[in-house]
Protein backbone atom coordinates (compact mmCIF):
# COMPACT_ATOMS: atom_id res chain seq x y z
CA UNK A 1 0.00 0.00 0.00
CA UNK A 2 1.62 3.27 -1.03
CA UNK A 3 2.10 6.04 1.47
CA UNK A 4 -0.15 8.61 -0.16
CA UNK A 5 -3.18 6.32 0.22
CA UNK A 6 -2.69 5.72 3.90
CA UNK A 7 -3.56 8.60 6.11
CA UNK A 8 -2.51 7.86 9.66
CA UNK A 9 -4.48 10.82 10.97
CA UNK A 10 -7.89 10.55 9.27
CA UNK A 11 -10.41 13.22 10.13
CA UNK A 12 -12.96 10.71 11.31
CA UNK A 13 -15.03 11.08 14.44
CA UNK A 14 -14.35 7.42 15.14
CA UNK A 15 -12.43 6.04 18.06
CA UNK A 16 -8.81 5.19 18.07
CA UNK A 17 -7.27 2.68 20.42
CA UNK A 18 -3.83 4.21 20.11
CA UNK A 19 -1.41 5.00 17.38
CA UNK A 20 1.71 5.16 19.50
CA UNK A 21 4.45 2.57 19.86
CA UNK A 22 3.77 -0.84 18.36
CA UNK A 23 0.34 0.13 17.04
CA UNK A 24 1.57 3.16 15.10
CA UNK A 25 0.81 2.84 11.39
CA UNK A 26 4.01 3.20 9.47
CA UNK A 27 3.73 5.18 6.20
CA UNK A 28 5.36 2.36 4.20
CA UNK A 29 3.04 -0.41 5.33
CA UNK A 30 2.03 -2.31 8.42
CA UNK A 31 5.52 -2.71 9.89
CA UNK A 32 7.31 -0.34 12.21
CA UNK A 33 10.78 -0.50 13.74
CA UNK A 34 9.34 -2.03 16.90
CA UNK A 35 7.41 -4.75 15.08
CA UNK A 36 10.41 -5.47 12.82
CA UNK A 37 12.65 -6.10 15.83
CA UNK A 38 9.85 -8.20 17.37
CA UNK A 39 9.64 -10.17 14.12
CA UNK A 40 13.38 -10.84 13.99
CA UNK A 41 13.35 -11.98 17.62
CA UNK A 42 10.42 -14.27 16.76
CA UNK A 43 12.35 -15.85 13.88
CA UNK A 44 15.29 -16.56 16.20
CA UNK A 45 12.88 -17.97 18.80
CA UNK A 46 11.21 -20.20 16.18
CA UNK A 47 14.61 -21.60 15.16
CA UNK A 48 15.45 -22.28 18.81
CA UNK A 49 12.00 -23.84 19.36
CA UNK A 50 12.41 -26.18 16.38
CA UNK A 51 15.79 -27.26 17.72
CA UNK A 52 14.32 -27.98 21.17
CA UNK A 53 11.12 -29.61 19.91
CA UNK A 54 12.58 -31.75 17.13
CA UNK A 55 16.14 -32.52 18.26
CA UNK A 56 17.05 -31.68 21.83
CA UNK A 57 13.94 -32.90 23.69
CA UNK A 58 13.78 -36.70 24.05
CA UNK A 59 11.19 -38.97 22.41
CA UNK A 60 8.40 -40.15 24.70
CA UNK A 61 9.08 -43.38 26.53
CA UNK A 62 5.80 -43.47 28.44
CA UNK A 63 5.31 -44.24 32.12
CA UNK A 64 7.84 -46.88 33.18
CA UNK A 65 8.90 -47.36 29.55
CA UNK A 66 5.57 -49.09 28.80
CA UNK A 67 4.15 -49.91 25.37
CA UNK A 68 1.97 -46.81 25.70
CA UNK A 69 4.89 -44.61 24.77
CA UNK A 70 4.34 -42.23 21.87
CA UNK A 71 7.96 -42.06 20.80
CA UNK A 72 8.74 -39.30 18.34
CA UNK A 73 5.04 -38.75 17.72
CA UNK A 74 4.78 -36.83 20.98
CA UNK A 75 6.44 -33.92 19.17
CA UNK A 76 3.21 -32.99 17.38
CA UNK A 77 1.89 -31.88 20.77
CA UNK A 78 4.43 -29.04 20.77
CA UNK A 79 2.58 -27.55 17.79
CA UNK A 80 -0.96 -28.75 18.52
CA UNK A 81 -1.31 -27.47 22.09
CA UNK A 82 0.20 -24.00 21.39
CA UNK A 83 -2.01 -23.46 18.32
CA UNK A 84 -5.07 -24.53 20.34
CA UNK A 85 -4.10 -22.08 23.11
CA UNK A 86 -3.57 -19.35 20.50
CA UNK A 87 -6.93 -19.93 18.78
CA UNK A 88 -8.89 -19.86 22.04
CA UNK A 89 -6.97 -16.74 23.09
CA UNK A 90 -7.80 -15.13 19.74
CA UNK A 91 -11.55 -15.84 20.02
CA UNK A 92 -11.53 -14.72 23.65
CA UNK A 93 -9.97 -11.42 22.52
CA UNK A 94 -12.66 -11.17 19.79
CA UNK A 95 -15.39 -11.65 22.40
CA UNK A 96 -13.86 -9.10 24.80
CA UNK A 97 -13.34 -6.57 21.98
CA UNK A 98 -16.93 -7.17 20.79
CA UNK A 99 -18.27 -6.48 24.28
CA UNK A 100 -16.05 -3.41 24.52
CA UNK A 101 -17.37 -2.20 21.16
CA UNK A 102 -21.00 -2.57 22.28
CA UNK A 103 -20.10 -0.61 25.40
CA UNK A 104 -17.82 2.13 24.00
CA UNK A 105 -18.94 2.18 20.32
CA UNK A 106 -15.46 3.10 19.09
CA UNK A 107 -14.09 1.75 15.83
CA UNK A 108 -10.80 0.48 17.27
CA UNK A 109 -12.53 -2.27 19.27
CA UNK A 110 -14.35 -3.48 16.15
CA UNK A 111 -11.10 -3.64 14.16
CA UNK A 112 -9.43 -5.48 17.04
CA UNK A 113 -12.26 -8.05 17.15
CA UNK A 114 -12.05 -8.54 13.38
CA UNK A 115 -8.25 -8.91 13.31
CA UNK A 116 -8.32 -11.37 16.19
CA UNK A 117 -11.02 -13.50 14.55
CA UNK A 118 -9.00 -13.70 11.32
CA UNK A 119 -5.84 -14.81 13.12
CA UNK A 120 -7.92 -17.15 15.29
CA UNK A 121 -9.41 -18.93 12.25
CA UNK A 122 -5.88 -19.63 10.95
CA UNK A 123 -4.79 -21.07 14.30
CA UNK A 124 -8.01 -23.12 14.51
CA UNK A 125 -7.30 -24.67 11.11
CA UNK A 126 -3.80 -25.54 12.37
CA UNK A 127 -5.26 -26.97 15.59
CA UNK A 128 -7.75 -29.14 13.69
CA UNK A 129 -5.12 -30.40 11.25
CA UNK A 130 -2.61 -31.30 13.98
CA UNK A 131 -5.42 -32.70 16.17
CA UNK A 132 -6.54 -34.94 13.35
CA UNK A 133 -2.97 -36.21 12.83
CA UNK A 134 -2.68 -36.76 16.58
CA UNK A 135 -5.96 -38.67 16.47
CA UNK A 136 -4.64 -40.86 13.68
CA UNK A 137 -1.64 -41.74 15.83
CA UNK A 138 -3.37 -42.04 19.19
CA UNK A 139 -6.78 -43.44 18.24
CA UNK A 140 -6.07 -44.94 14.84
CA UNK A 141 -8.69 -42.78 13.11
CA UNK A 142 -8.41 -39.38 11.46
CA UNK A 143 -11.53 -38.20 13.22
CA UNK A 144 -12.88 -39.09 16.62
CA UNK A 145 -16.09 -37.54 17.99
CA UNK A 146 -14.14 -36.19 20.89
CA UNK A 147 -15.71 -33.19 22.70
CA UNK A 148 -12.72 -30.91 22.24
CA UNK A 149 -12.17 -31.79 18.58
CA UNK A 150 -15.88 -31.55 17.68
CA UNK A 151 -16.51 -28.27 19.50
CA UNK A 152 -13.36 -26.81 17.92
CA UNK A 153 -14.62 -27.78 14.46
CA UNK A 154 -18.02 -26.16 15.07
CA UNK A 155 -16.27 -23.07 16.46
CA UNK A 156 -14.15 -22.95 13.30
CA UNK A 157 -17.30 -22.95 11.13
CA UNK A 158 -19.04 -20.28 13.23
CA UNK A 159 -16.02 -17.96 12.97
CA UNK A 160 -15.83 -18.53 9.21
CA UNK A 161 -19.46 -17.33 9.29
CA UNK A 162 -18.33 -14.36 11.40
CA UNK A 163 -15.79 -13.39 8.75
CA UNK A 164 -18.44 -13.94 6.03
CA UNK A 165 -20.83 -11.62 7.89
CA UNK A 166 -18.12 -8.96 8.07
CA UNK A 167 -17.46 -9.35 4.36
CA UNK A 168 -21.17 -9.00 3.50
CA UNK A 169 -21.82 -5.61 5.15
CA UNK A 170 -20.44 -2.43 3.63
CA UNK A 171 -21.57 0.14 6.20
CA UNK A 172 -18.82 0.12 8.87
CA UNK A 173 -21.17 1.00 11.76
CA UNK A 174 -23.79 -1.65 10.91
CA UNK A 175 -20.98 -4.16 10.35
CA UNK A 176 -19.41 -3.34 13.69
CA UNK A 177 -22.68 -3.72 15.64
CA UNK A 178 -23.78 -6.95 14.03
CA UNK A 179 -20.34 -8.55 14.22
CA UNK A 180 -20.01 -7.52 17.86
CA UNK A 181 -23.22 -9.38 18.73
CA UNK A 182 -22.06 -12.41 16.73
CA UNK A 183 -18.60 -12.24 18.34
CA UNK A 184 -20.24 -12.57 21.75
CA UNK A 185 -22.78 -15.24 20.75
CA UNK A 186 -20.11 -17.35 19.03
CA UNK A 187 -17.92 -17.40 22.11
CA UNK A 188 -20.81 -18.06 24.52
CA UNK A 189 -21.70 -21.07 22.40
CA UNK A 190 -18.31 -22.82 22.71
CA UNK A 191 -18.85 -24.25 26.24
CA UNK A 192 -22.45 -25.26 25.37
CA UNK A 193 -21.29 -27.26 22.35
CA UNK A 194 -18.41 -28.71 24.35
CA UNK A 195 -20.57 -29.97 27.22
CA UNK A 196 -23.33 -31.30 24.99
CA UNK A 197 -20.84 -33.28 22.90
CA UNK A 198 -19.15 -34.52 26.07
CA UNK A 199 -22.48 -35.73 27.51
CA UNK A 200 -23.43 -37.24 24.20
CA UNK A 201 -20.16 -39.17 23.89
CA UNK A 202 -20.14 -40.28 27.51
CA UNK A 203 -23.32 -42.27 26.75
CA UNK A 204 -21.33 -44.59 24.54
CA UNK A 205 -17.82 -44.61 25.90
CA UNK A 206 -15.29 -42.80 28.02
CA UNK A 207 -14.55 -39.42 26.44
CA UNK A 208 -10.78 -39.87 26.69
CA UNK A 209 -9.81 -43.04 24.90
CA UNK A 210 -6.21 -42.29 24.06
CA UNK A 211 -4.15 -45.43 23.73
CA UNK A 212 -1.11 -43.39 24.59
CA UNK A 213 -0.21 -41.75 27.82
CA UNK A 214 2.77 -39.49 27.25
CA UNK A 215 4.67 -38.33 30.29
CA UNK A 216 5.32 -34.63 29.88
CA UNK A 217 8.20 -33.59 32.10
CA UNK A 218 11.68 -32.17 31.93
CA UNK A 219 12.72 -31.08 28.46
CA UNK A 220 9.37 -32.15 26.99
CA UNK A 221 7.56 -29.86 29.41
CA UNK A 222 10.01 -27.11 28.50
CA UNK A 223 9.34 -27.64 24.77
CA UNK A 224 5.57 -27.48 25.38
CA UNK A 225 5.81 -24.30 27.48
CA UNK A 226 8.21 -22.73 24.98
CA UNK A 227 5.76 -23.60 22.19
CA UNK A 228 2.82 -22.04 24.05
CA UNK A 229 4.72 -18.79 24.70
CA UNK A 230 5.84 -18.75 21.07
CA UNK A 231 2.28 -19.40 19.87
CA UNK A 232 1.00 -16.40 21.85
CA UNK A 233 3.93 -14.28 20.57
CA UNK A 234 3.20 -15.22 16.95
CA UNK A 235 -0.47 -14.38 17.57
CA UNK A 236 0.54 -10.95 18.91
CA UNK A 237 2.85 -10.31 15.93
CA UNK A 238 0.13 -11.28 13.43
CA UNK A 239 -2.39 -9.16 15.33
CA UNK A 240 -0.18 -6.06 15.12
CA UNK A 241 -0.06 -6.40 11.36
CA UNK A 242 -3.69 -7.34 10.80
CA UNK A 243 -4.89 -4.57 13.07
CA UNK A 244 -2.72 -1.96 11.33
CA UNK A 245 -3.88 -3.19 7.93
CA UNK A 246 -7.53 -2.98 9.00
CA UNK A 247 -6.95 0.47 10.43
CA UNK A 248 -5.33 1.65 7.22
CA UNK A 249 -8.12 0.07 5.12
CA UNK A 250 -10.78 1.79 7.22
CA UNK A 251 -8.93 5.09 6.85
CA UNK A 252 -8.66 4.58 3.09
CA UNK A 253 -12.37 3.72 2.77
CA UNK A 254 -13.37 6.75 4.77
CA UNK A 255 -11.02 8.98 2.77
CA UNK A 256 -12.24 7.47 -0.49
CA UNK A 257 -15.81 8.24 0.56
CA UNK A 258 -14.87 11.83 1.36
CA UNK A 259 -13.17 12.21 -2.03
CA UNK A 260 -16.19 10.71 -3.85
CA UNK A 261 -18.55 13.00 -1.92
CA UNK A 262 -16.45 16.03 -2.81
CA UNK A 263 -16.45 15.00 -6.49
CA UNK A 264 -20.24 14.48 -6.54
CA UNK A 265 -20.72 17.82 -4.79
CA UNK A 266 -18.52 19.47 -7.41
CA UNK A 267 -20.56 17.82 -10.20
CA UNK A 268 -23.84 18.76 -8.55
CA UNK A 269 -22.52 22.27 -8.09
CA UNK A 270 -21.70 22.56 -11.80
CA UNK A 271 -25.09 21.09 -12.80
CA UNK A 272 -26.93 23.40 -10.45
CA UNK A 273 -24.99 26.35 -11.85
CA UNK A 274 -25.83 25.27 -15.42
CA UNK A 275 -29.50 24.81 -14.49
CA UNK A 276 -29.56 28.19 -12.80
CA UNK A 277 -28.04 29.83 -15.88
CA UNK A 278 -30.53 27.99 -18.11
CA UNK A 279 -33.42 29.00 -15.83
CA UNK A 280 -32.45 32.66 -15.91
CA UNK A 281 -32.41 32.57 -19.72
CA UNK A 282 -36.00 31.33 -19.92
CA UNK B 1 -48.85 4.02 22.62
CA UNK B 2 -48.28 5.31 26.13
CA UNK B 3 -45.40 7.65 26.84
CA UNK B 4 -44.26 5.71 29.87
CA UNK B 5 -43.21 2.85 27.61
CA UNK B 6 -40.59 4.95 25.86
CA UNK B 7 -39.15 6.65 28.92
CA UNK B 8 -39.43 4.05 31.66
CA UNK B 9 -38.75 0.48 30.51
CA UNK B 10 -40.91 -1.97 32.42
CA UNK B 11 -41.69 -5.60 31.96
CA UNK B 12 -45.41 -5.12 31.35
CA UNK B 13 -44.90 -2.88 28.33
CA UNK B 14 -42.21 -5.22 26.92
CA UNK B 15 -44.72 -8.02 27.12
CA UNK B 16 -47.41 -5.85 25.53
CA UNK B 17 -45.06 -5.00 22.61
CA UNK B 18 -44.12 -8.66 22.26
CA UNK B 19 -47.81 -9.60 21.93
CA UNK B 20 -48.33 -6.90 19.28
CA UNK B 21 -45.44 -8.21 17.15
CA UNK B 22 -46.46 -11.83 17.64
CA UNK B 23 -50.10 -11.18 16.70
CA UNK B 24 -48.90 -9.26 13.61
CA UNK B 25 -46.79 -12.24 12.51
CA UNK B 26 -49.57 -14.75 13.18
CA UNK B 27 -52.05 -12.59 11.24
CA UNK B 28 -49.59 -12.39 8.34
CA UNK B 29 -49.28 -16.17 8.38
CA UNK B 30 -53.05 -16.62 8.61
CA UNK B 31 -53.52 -14.44 5.53
CA UNK B 32 -50.58 -15.72 3.45
CA UNK B 33 -50.36 -19.33 4.73
CA UNK B 34 -46.71 -19.61 3.67
CA UNK B 35 -45.68 -21.79 6.65
CA UNK B 36 -48.78 -23.98 6.41
CA UNK B 37 -48.81 -24.20 2.62
CA UNK B 38 -45.07 -24.42 1.88
CA UNK B 39 -42.87 -25.08 4.92
CA UNK B 40 -45.00 -27.85 6.49
CA UNK B 41 -45.24 -29.82 3.19
CA UNK B 42 -41.47 -29.34 2.82
CA UNK B 43 -40.92 -30.83 6.30
CA UNK B 44 -43.07 -33.85 5.44
CA UNK B 45 -41.14 -34.20 2.17
CA UNK B 46 -37.86 -34.29 4.15
CA UNK B 47 -39.27 -37.21 6.19
CA UNK B 48 -40.09 -39.05 2.96
CA UNK B 49 -36.62 -38.32 1.53
CA UNK B 50 -34.98 -39.72 4.68
CA UNK B 51 -37.02 -42.85 4.04
CA UNK B 52 -35.62 -43.08 0.49
CA UNK B 53 -32.05 -42.45 1.68
CA UNK B 54 -32.06 -44.96 4.54
CA UNK B 55 -34.08 -48.11 4.63
CA UNK B 56 -37.63 -48.88 3.58
CA UNK B 57 -38.01 -51.76 6.03
CA UNK B 58 -38.54 -49.38 8.96
CA UNK B 59 -35.90 -50.94 11.25
CA UNK B 60 -33.24 -48.27 10.58
CA UNK B 61 -35.91 -45.58 10.29
CA UNK B 62 -37.45 -46.43 13.67
CA UNK B 63 -34.03 -46.40 15.31
CA UNK B 64 -33.06 -43.09 13.70
CA UNK B 65 -36.44 -41.41 14.27
CA UNK B 66 -35.34 -38.92 17.00
CA UNK B 67 -32.40 -37.59 14.97
CA UNK B 68 -34.33 -37.47 11.69
CA UNK B 69 -37.25 -35.69 13.35
CA UNK B 70 -35.00 -32.93 14.69
CA UNK B 71 -33.03 -32.67 11.44
CA UNK B 72 -36.32 -32.12 9.61
CA UNK B 73 -37.22 -29.47 12.22
CA UNK B 74 -33.85 -27.74 11.75
CA UNK B 75 -34.16 -27.59 7.95
CA UNK B 76 -37.72 -26.28 8.25
CA UNK B 77 -36.58 -23.74 10.86
CA UNK B 78 -34.25 -22.23 8.25
CA UNK B 79 -37.17 -21.74 5.87
CA UNK B 80 -39.47 -20.41 8.59
CA UNK B 81 -36.79 -17.91 9.64
CA UNK B 82 -36.17 -16.72 6.11
CA UNK B 83 -39.91 -16.17 5.83
CA UNK B 84 -40.15 -14.44 9.22
CA UNK B 85 -37.42 -11.94 8.34
CA UNK B 86 -38.27 -11.54 4.67
CA UNK B 87 -41.57 -9.93 5.75
CA UNK B 88 -39.57 -7.50 7.93
CA UNK B 89 -37.01 -6.53 5.29
CA UNK B 90 -39.53 -5.90 2.52
CA UNK B 91 -40.89 -2.34 2.34
CA UNK B 92 -38.57 -1.20 5.14
CA UNK B 93 -40.66 -2.73 7.91
CA UNK B 94 -37.55 -2.95 10.10
CA UNK B 95 -37.21 0.84 10.04
CA UNK B 96 -40.92 1.20 10.76
CA UNK B 97 -40.61 -1.18 13.74
CA UNK B 98 -37.62 0.76 15.02
CA UNK B 99 -39.40 4.09 14.76
CA UNK B 100 -42.66 2.74 16.19
CA UNK B 101 -41.29 3.19 19.70
CA UNK B 102 -41.72 -0.49 20.52
CA UNK B 103 -39.26 -1.89 23.04
CA UNK B 104 -36.49 -3.79 21.14
CA UNK B 105 -36.66 -6.58 23.72
CA UNK B 106 -40.41 -6.74 23.06
CA UNK B 107 -39.85 -6.98 19.30
CA UNK B 108 -37.34 -9.80 19.91
CA UNK B 109 -39.73 -11.70 22.19
CA UNK B 110 -42.59 -11.16 19.74
CA UNK B 111 -40.61 -12.47 16.77
CA UNK B 112 -39.37 -15.40 18.88
CA UNK B 113 -42.89 -16.27 20.04
CA UNK B 114 -44.27 -16.06 16.52
CA UNK B 115 -41.53 -18.32 15.14
CA UNK B 116 -41.94 -20.71 18.09
CA UNK B 117 -45.70 -21.06 17.48
CA UNK B 118 -45.07 -21.79 13.79
CA UNK B 119 -42.41 -24.37 14.70
CA UNK B 120 -44.63 -26.05 17.31
CA UNK B 121 -47.39 -26.47 14.72
CA UNK B 122 -44.79 -27.92 12.35
CA UNK B 123 -43.55 -30.33 15.03
CA UNK B 124 -47.08 -31.64 15.63
CA UNK B 125 -47.34 -32.48 11.91
CA UNK B 126 -43.86 -34.05 11.95
CA UNK B 127 -44.69 -36.16 15.03
CA UNK B 128 -47.71 -37.51 13.20
CA UNK B 129 -45.43 -38.02 10.17
CA UNK B 130 -42.80 -40.10 11.98
CA UNK B 131 -45.54 -42.20 13.59
CA UNK B 132 -47.12 -42.79 10.19
CA UNK B 133 -44.01 -43.25 8.00
CA UNK B 134 -41.46 -44.68 10.45
CA UNK B 135 -43.80 -46.53 12.79
CA UNK B 136 -42.26 -44.94 15.88
CA UNK B 137 -44.53 -44.76 18.91
CA UNK B 138 -43.49 -42.62 21.89
CA UNK B 139 -43.74 -43.84 25.49
CA UNK B 140 -43.03 -40.68 27.44
CA UNK B 141 -45.56 -38.09 26.22
CA UNK B 142 -44.67 -35.60 28.98
CA UNK B 143 -40.95 -35.68 28.11
CA UNK B 144 -41.84 -35.42 24.42
CA UNK B 145 -43.92 -32.27 24.92
CA UNK B 146 -41.40 -30.70 27.33
CA UNK B 147 -38.53 -31.39 24.89
CA UNK B 148 -40.48 -29.86 22.00
CA UNK B 149 -41.24 -26.71 24.04
CA UNK B 150 -37.67 -26.20 25.34
CA UNK B 151 -35.96 -27.03 22.04
CA UNK B 152 -38.37 -24.80 20.10
CA UNK B 153 -37.78 -21.89 22.49
CA UNK B 154 -34.02 -22.24 21.95
CA UNK B 155 -34.31 -22.58 18.16
CA UNK B 156 -36.66 -19.60 17.91
CA UNK B 157 -34.46 -17.40 20.14
CA UNK B 158 -31.23 -18.17 18.24
CA UNK B 159 -33.17 -17.92 15.00
CA UNK B 160 -34.49 -14.44 15.83
CA UNK B 161 -30.99 -13.21 16.73
CA UNK B 162 -29.40 -14.59 13.56
CA UNK B 163 -32.43 -13.72 11.46
CA UNK B 164 -32.14 -10.02 12.24
CA UNK B 165 -28.32 -10.27 12.12
CA UNK B 166 -28.42 -11.45 8.52
CA UNK B 167 -31.53 -9.54 7.45
CA UNK B 168 -31.24 -6.99 4.63
CA UNK B 169 -27.98 -8.62 3.45
CA UNK B 170 -27.76 -9.83 -0.10
CA UNK B 171 -26.13 -13.06 1.11
CA UNK B 172 -28.62 -13.70 3.93
CA UNK B 173 -29.98 -16.93 2.45
CA UNK B 174 -26.55 -18.54 2.42
CA UNK B 175 -25.21 -16.89 5.57
CA UNK B 176 -28.12 -17.81 7.86
CA UNK B 177 -27.60 -21.61 7.69
CA UNK B 178 -23.84 -21.20 8.13
CA UNK B 179 -24.35 -19.27 11.36
CA UNK B 180 -27.45 -21.01 12.69
CA UNK B 181 -26.72 -24.70 12.24
CA UNK B 182 -23.41 -24.91 14.16
CA UNK B 183 -24.85 -22.75 16.93
CA UNK B 184 -27.90 -24.96 17.41
CA UNK B 185 -25.81 -28.16 17.37
CA UNK B 186 -26.41 -28.57 21.15
CA UNK B 187 -30.18 -28.42 20.49
CA UNK B 188 -29.93 -31.16 17.87
CA UNK B 189 -27.87 -33.37 20.19
CA UNK B 190 -29.96 -32.76 23.32
CA UNK B 191 -33.38 -32.91 21.66
CA UNK B 192 -32.47 -36.09 19.76
CA UNK B 193 -31.23 -37.74 22.95
CA UNK B 194 -34.32 -36.67 24.91
CA UNK B 195 -36.55 -38.00 22.12
CA UNK B 196 -34.56 -41.25 22.02
CA UNK B 197 -35.23 -41.61 25.76
CA UNK B 198 -38.93 -40.85 25.25
CA UNK B 199 -39.25 -43.40 22.43
CA UNK B 200 -37.29 -46.05 24.34
CA UNK B 201 -39.40 -45.59 27.50
CA UNK B 202 -36.35 -44.48 29.48
CA UNK B 203 -37.54 -41.01 30.42
CA UNK B 204 -35.11 -40.65 33.33
CA UNK B 205 -32.11 -40.01 31.05
CA UNK B 206 -34.16 -37.69 28.91
CA UNK B 207 -34.84 -35.13 31.62
CA UNK B 208 -31.11 -34.40 31.88
CA UNK B 209 -31.14 -33.46 28.19
CA UNK B 210 -34.28 -31.42 28.74
CA UNK B 211 -32.29 -29.46 31.35
CA UNK B 212 -29.60 -28.68 28.77
CA UNK B 213 -32.29 -27.52 26.31
CA UNK B 214 -33.81 -25.26 28.96
CA UNK B 215 -30.40 -23.71 29.78
CA UNK B 216 -29.75 -23.15 26.05
CA UNK B 217 -33.15 -21.50 25.56
CA UNK B 218 -32.77 -19.23 28.62
CA UNK B 219 -29.22 -18.20 27.61
CA UNK B 220 -30.27 -17.18 24.10
CA UNK B 221 -33.47 -15.50 25.27
CA UNK B 222 -31.31 -13.39 27.60
CA UNK B 223 -28.78 -12.60 24.84
CA UNK B 224 -31.59 -11.64 22.47
CA UNK B 225 -33.29 -9.36 25.01
CA UNK B 226 -30.04 -7.42 25.50
CA UNK B 227 -28.61 -7.63 21.98
CA UNK B 228 -31.66 -6.73 19.90
CA UNK B 229 -31.31 -3.00 20.45
CA UNK B 230 -27.88 -2.62 18.71
CA UNK B 231 -29.06 -5.01 16.00
CA UNK B 232 -32.16 -2.99 15.21
CA UNK B 233 -30.36 0.37 15.17
CA UNK B 234 -29.42 1.51 11.68
CA UNK B 235 -29.79 -1.98 10.26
Amino acid sequence: MSSDHVDSTPDRPSGDTGRSGLLRVHPDGTASNGSRIFGILLLIAIAAFLAVALVISPADSGPDASENAMGDMVRIMYVHVPSAVACYTAFFVTAVASAAYLWKRTEGWDLLAAASAEVGVVFTALTLATGSIWGHIAWGTWWEWDARLTSTLLMFIVYIGYLALRGAILDPVVRAKRSAVLGLVAFANVPLVHFSVQWWRSLHQDPTISRFDPTIDGLKLFALMFGMLLGIAIYVWLMIHRFRLKYATAALESKGLDVALAERRAEAGADAYAAAVKGSNL
Amino acid sequence: MSESRVSVPNFGSTWHDAKLVMVKDLRLEWRSRVILGQVVPFAVLVLVLFGFALDPDRRVLTEATPGLFWLAVLFSTLLALQRAFAVETADGVTDALRMSGLDPAGIFLGKTLGIAIHLLALEVVLLAGVTLFYGATPHGPLLLVATCLAATAGLAAVGSIFGVLSSSLRVRDTLLPLLLLPTVAPVLIAASQAFAAAYADASGDGWRWFGLLAVFALLYLAIGIFAFEPLLEES
